[in-house]
């Protein structure tokens, strides 16, 4: 029994940050309609961030954490911003197929460049939270992985405010639910969907940092399998829908988890694209999401 | 094109004449020009079902590993039996490799109908997705499979694949693609991409003509793996990974979606550029990604297509 409390709070906490990288992915949807490939590199970038920013502060201590944490949001959400504007901004309008294309394209500029200036070679990520184990009984807890779930949680908290409760995010939500419409009552779309690439980034900036601290090796590939991941979660949440990422992805935290606990541990990476094909082919509007009509 | 038979007939018989004085070319070139080939065979199979037919997959290294391991378990399980201890004579082991690529190309096949039949009714970023999640899978399972080798390949395939082969099969390729897509048949797969609804309205079965496109497409991706792994001599799981996919889908755009000749011109651009760029090795992927978005921006139609008026956007 306390195994299994064990590997399931092991699981929230790698789904808690899928959760965070899959909010990203699904902002983006729900504004532009195209899956932003080159979410998983901002993913990998933002932990690079935190490298750097990880020398210079105080090691161990919650202010040098919450110092390398916000830098590498801030980070992130300058790169997110500055990809939008001159590689997607062009595109706006264009064929799905294109843009698609242009997104495999920036996803593996970031990826590339990134072996070629931080080297392909895999770093150590420095214990920049300080890191205890507390023990309950048998149930053993990092002090990484309350860090974890607390960050997840207020950024969750913070994002829904935002979404719901500010003027941009009602903005947001109209660019999402009719564009058109949206510009006609006086809503800058490019505004709108230059905050969501922001705010989408900021969010894997700190997925990334959290996943290199429970994970410390980090090297320019690494985006590659969690962002891959974190979008199958969003799929299985209901892609567009914010609740719906952040369930999808603590529920296959959770799955692959217990995979690797188990004698199937070599196939875990295979179960997420198991999971999404499956998704798909029986329920492809996710979880969460609401099942539309095409219409002609 | 009229007679195109003849055309293929030609090209066989050019395959067999350059095979006949491929020793006096240099073993160098000799290698770049096969791996030319493949590439080629490997970007017109994709571009029937990413250009002509409209539907995005990134999983073709998944169908040519599929190819290439069942290929080489032919030679390599089979062979020996078949062939005795002496090695058979060349005629004999000539039988063996065309029943290998044969063997490996239907395996890639029944893959792709496999694939296919589910993931083809998602469209655009969802299908590109499944397909990738695909080649994965694949992947992965190769990686376990202890028989083919697991995570360290198999060794010491024969090296079968020959300059007559590797031409040979760009020829049979190209005609394929060609004759298909040329024929009353074929316009359905123009017709698919063009407009999915407006087809189905005068009643093509659109399902049928991608599962069509992407099985051929993948019969042909499993024999370029079988020339692969006979010409490389080993393979690994990892050589057909999600890069591999993607080298080939930036042939198929660079030459312009739904055009076989621009198609063949950049897989032989894109396979003489990392020779000719060797020094600079680490840049050839920034260089792949770079060109990638800037042609989407700029020329979306392809580097190599110049037919006006028939791009929309």
């Amino acid at each position: 029994m306390s195994e299994f409390l064990q590997q399931l709070l092991n699981g929230l906490s790698l789904g808690a940050i899928y959760a965070l990288i899959a909010l990203g992915y699904t902002m983006v949807y729900g504004v532009l309609r195209f899956i932003n490939f080159a979410h998983s590199d901002v993913f990998m970038v933002g932990a690079f961030i935190g490298y750097y920013i990880g020398q210079k502060v105080p090691q161990n201590t919650i202010g040098g954490g919450l110092v390398v944490l916000l830098g590498a949001m801030l980070g992130c959400a300058l790169l997110g911003m500055l990809i939008e504007r001159l590689c997607y901004r062009p595109l706006r309008g264009a064929a799905t197929l294109n843009v698609l294309i242009t997104a495999i394209g920036v996803s593996l500029l970031l990826e590339y460049s990134g072996q070629v200036f931080f080297g392909a070679t895999p770093r150590t990520f420095p214990s920049v939270f300080p890191s205890t184990n507390f023990a309950f009984g048998d149930l053993v807890i990092s002090s990484n992985q309350v860090v974890v779930i607390v960050v997840t949680a207020l950024l969750m908290v913070g994002l829904q405010l935002i979404v719901y409760r500010t003027k941009i995010g009602t903005a947001m939500r109209a660019v999402s639910l009719n564009p058109k419409a949206a510009q006609l009552v006086g809503v800058n779309n490019d505004v709108v969907i230059s905050f969501t690439f922001g705010l989408g980034s900021a969010l894997a900036g700190a997925g990334g940092i959290l996943y290199a601290l429970n994970y410390p090796s980090i090297d320019p590939l690494m985006g590659v399998m969690p962002g891959l991941k974190a979008f199958v979660a969003a799929v299985l949440g209901g892609i567009g829908n914010i609740p719906g990422a952040a369930l999808g992805g603590l529920l296959l935290g959770t799955v692959e988890t217990f995979v690797n606990g188990s004698q199937w541990s070599t196939y875990k990476d295979a179960i997420a694209f198991a999971i999404l094909i499956i998704i798909l082919l029986f329920r492809p509007a996710g979880l969460l999401g609401k099942v539309s009509v095409e219409k002609v | 094109m009229p007679r195109p038979h003849l055309y293929l007939l030609a090209a066989l018989l050019v395959a067999f004449g350059i095979s006949h004085y491929s020793d006096r070319i240099d073993p160098y070139y000799l290698d770049v020009i096969i791996g030319i080939g493949i590439n080629t065979i490997l970007a017109v199979s994709l571009n029937l079902v990413n250009g002509y037919t409209g539907q995005f997959s990134l999983g073709h290294a998944g169908f040519m590993s599929v190819g290439a391991y069942l290929a080489a378990a032919v030679s390599l399980f089979l062979g020996p039996r078949l062939l005795g201890e002496e090695g058979g004579t060349a005629i004999q082991q000539g039988l063996l490799f065309l029943g290998a690529l044969t063997a490996g190309g239907l395996g890639a096949a029944l893959a792709g109908l496999l694939v296919g039949v589910p993931s083809l009714r998602l469209k655009g970023d969802y299908l590109a997705l499944v397909t990738l999640g695909f080649g994965e899978i694949i992947r992965v399972i190769f990686q376990n499979v202890e028989f083919l080798g697991g995570a360290l390949g198999l060794n010491g395939i024969p090296a079968y694949t020959s300059i007559f082969w590797v031409l040979a099969f760009v020829a049979l390729s190209v005609f394929t693609v060609t004759c298909l897509v040329n024929s009353t048949y074929g316009r359905g797969f123009l017709a698919t991409k063009d407009d999915e609804v407006a087809s189905e309205a005068v009643g093509l079965n659109t399902t049928r003509y991608k599962i069509v496109a992407f099985v051929i497409g993948a019969f042909f991706a499993g024999a370029a793996g079988g020339l692969y792994g006979h010409f490389k001599m080993t393979i690994t799981p990892t050589g057909f990974d999600f890069t591999k996919s993607i080298e080939i889908v930036v042939m198929v755009i660079l030459g312009g979606m739904g055009n076989t000749l621009g198609v063949i011109l950049a897989a032989i651009l894109l396979t003489l550029l990392p020779e000719v760029l060797r020094p600079i090795a680490e840049y050839r992927m920034i260089i792949y990604s770079l060109l990638l978005i800037i042609l989407m921006i700029m020329r979306p139609q392809g580097l190599f297509n110049f037919k006006l008026g028939k791009v929309k956007s």
